[in-house]
């Protein structure tokens, strides 16, 4: 009983990935939105690091590695935006960035 | 198995206790050294030599009475000193304060467990530490708060990465991350440690290591974010009691921590200078022995009438620990532990002696200093460092 | 005993995220998102990647979030303002969303029946050295690139965020 199936890993990567998703679509400030990616981000290393221990090679590890390294990189560059943003408009609604509509 | 976990249970007990009193008596040792480097006698007073000072402090803090103000984010605000003190306190849980011990047929190694990747874990463990701090300048909901607890963290990740890559010098050399296997590495002598050693010894890696560790734990002179005359005592600004003394306990747990690292990374852990054939288990005896004796003359020779009955005692306490350290049958486990708690004691009375020495940095100094010198020279260094173990 | 740890930081995880998707304020979802990290490295470290739970602790958990919550500290935007979301998406969204969830699950179910099993101690090959053998050898391209990579988002931040100099 202190083995645990490996699809129970795969469905909690996917339950964190749906509620990335939502978090994704259905708020309204930017960080938050922008933590919802980071969400989904770490959904998919979990992933990626179950199926390294599936196929027994450490490649799926390098892969995390490298996922991380990309959302650090994400993420600087896009909370300097928001920070270009929030000094151009005052406000972190993506709802009311839109002077570029119609 | 349940011998294991008794033994384990037994060793946090100690561990925990041990460290309490530590943590409480540094700060005795921090206010007697700056005193006496400004040329006052410090606590003086409760107790011999202010000896109890500590225990006074700890019955303040405790029954003072615990603000909890309105207008703070309360679940931040009781969160932030756990997160810092448990960060703290987590980092020390992997340091070996000596090799294996045999006790009545147990035999254990002087360390609560051992990681393989111990280096990193503690690593890990400061890097949260940040988070303690940056929630408590947000919840106190004052702005000198929020500007000192943003400076601090600032400050904190700033220096977190001369502090990472002056670290992976040394491991270079070690080819372990693993705490116990790196003090393993350098046993024999001082020529064997990492200060010192192989094809390039880490002078600049020590160097650099302890003057990102001051900057890691918000000690001068890098303390401008919870300087009293700069920020109104900064992040804690709005703390009392027992959370104030919390953020105090996670200080002076942080700067254990840094030195007990240095002392792992870099002098040798628990390794004797100079093997036991030439004298090294008689160092701490003659060290005891020369302290007794100076206590007992001061005590003859007084300068205030207490010091008469206070000196002797003190003098013939230090003169039967010098006996103590003779004993065939603790010289297996003290003499390690005593050059461990040496060089970690020598590192803590630097990080003092430079408290009451140096003026503190400006913030925009500070920061270029991390930015345009140290984590640049680290960089060179690390460099060098790998291309001679690469060549040799 | 693993499934006993599982199941904690499992749920740790979920309820953190929920957390994360649900709080009004920006500051409360980036402390349940640390928590979803942290309950993450954990697992992590179950399945054998120990140098990547640590990494994970130290640059996701210990430097973005920090990062995530200055910027949030310093814009102090306080608490979303809910307004004008429409009926379609307030019924629609949750059961498509326990759907999709149903969908993945049950094939993920199909393709690893119970019998394949995660044991800690079951794949010792995260260390710190199979990592770095890796890194460097098989996988330089990838990491050389994404030095050069973060040397772009350094200096695209500090463009992006400095005073105009005029």
């Amino acid at each position: 009983m202190s083995e645990i199936p490996i699809s129970w890993f795969l469905t909690l990567s996917a339950v964190l990935f749906a509620l990335g998703v939502a978090g994704f679509l259905f708020r309204r400030n930017i960080v938050t939105v922008f933590m919802s990616i980071e969400l989904m981000l770490n959904a998919v290393n979990l992933s990626f690091i179950t199926f390294a221990y599936y196929f027994k090679r450490v490649d799926g590890q390098l892969f995390a590695f490298f996922v991380m390294v990309v959302a650090a990189a994400e993420a600087a560059v896009g909370l300097a935006i928001i920070l270009t943003v929030f000094k151009n408009r005052a406000t972190l609604n993506i709802d009311e960035v839109d002077s570029m509509k119609n | 198995m349940d011998s294991f976990i008794v033994i384990s249970l037994i060793k946090v007990l100690v561990v925990f206790a041990v460290l309490m009193t530590t943590l409480a008596y540094l700060q005795w040792v921090e206010r007697k050294v700056i005193a006496h480097i400004q040329v006052r006698p410090g606590p003086y007073r409760v107790g011999w030599h202010g000896l109890l000072q500590p225990l006074a402090d700890v019955i303040k803090l405790i029954t003072k009475e615990d603000l909890l103000p309105s207008y703070v984010n309360r679940p931040l605000y009781i969160l932030a000193p756990f997160i810092s003190v448990t960060m703290s306190l987590l980092a020390i849980s992997v340091i070996p304060f000596g090799p294996r011990i045999h006790v009545d047929g147990y035999s254990t190694w002087m360390q609560l467990t051992d990681l393989n990747i111990g280096v990193v874990f503690i690593l890990a463990a400061s890097s949260m530490g940040v988070y303690g701090i940056a929630l408590a300048g947000w919840a106190s909901n004052n702005k000198y708060a929020l500007l000192g607890g943003l400076r601090s963290s600032a400050q904190m990740i700033s220096y977190e990465l001369p502090l990472s890559i002056a670290v992976a010098g040394p491991l270079l050399l070690s080819n372990t991350l693993s705490l116990r296997a790196l003090v393993g590495t350098q046993l024999g002598g001082f020529w064997h440690w990492n200060v010192l050693r192989g094809p390039f010894p880490q002078i600049f890696s020590f160097i650099i290591f302890l003057i990102a560790g001051f900057a890691e734990t918000n000690r001068v002179p890098f303390d401008l974010p919870e300087a009293e005359n700069e920020l109104v005592a900064g992040f804690h600004t709005e703390y009392s009691s027992m959370k104030f003394a919390s953020f105090f306990m996670a200080e002076y747990a942080n700067m254990i921590t840094v030195s007990c690292m240095a002392t792992l990374l870099f002098l040798g852990g628990w390794d004797a200078p100079f093997s036991a054939r030439y004298g090294s288990s008689l160092v701490p005896v003659i060290v005891f022995a020369i302290a007794g004796l100076i206590l007992l003359y001061h005590g003859v020779n007084f300068e205030r009438k207490r010091d008469q009955c206070t000196f002797p005692v003190f003098g013939v306490i230090f003169l039967l620990t010098a006996a103590f350290f003779l004993l065939p049958v603790v010289q297996e486990w003290l003499l390690p532990l005593f050059w461990f708690c040496a060089k970690t004691g020598a590192i803590l009375f630097a990080f003092m002696w430079i408290r009451g020495t140096l003026p503190r940095f400006r913030y925009d100094q500070l920061m270029g200093f991390t930015w345009k010198f140290l984590f640049p020279a680290a960089m060179l260094n690390l460099l060098v460092t790998g291309f001679l173990v690469a060549w040799f | 005993m693993d499934v006993i740890l599982f199941l904690i930081f499992a749920i740790i995880a979920v309820v953190c995220a929920i957390n994360v998707v649900v709080q009004s304020h920006p500051i409360s979802s980036a402390i349940s998102l640390v928590g979803v990290m942290g309950s993450l490295a954990i697992l992590y470290l179950l399945l054998g990647a120990e140098f990547i739970a640590a990494a994970q602790v130290i640059v996701y958990a210990g430097a973005v979030m920090v990062l995530f919550v200055f910027v949030i500290m310093l814009l102090n935007a306080g608490a979303e303002v809910r307004k004008g979301r429409s009926l379609v998406v307030q019924l629609l969204g949750v059961p498509l969303l326990i759907a999709f969830l149903a969908l993945v699950a049950y094939f993920v179910q199909r393709l690893f029946p119970s019998s394949v099993t995660v044991r800690f101690g079951g794949f010792t090959g995260g260390t710190a050295q199979a990592i770095g053998r890796a890194l460097f050898t098989t996988y330089l391209l990838p990491f050389e690139i994404t030095s050069i990579l973060i040397l772009i988002a350094i200096v695209g931040a500090i463009v992006l965020a400095r005073k105009e100099m005029d």
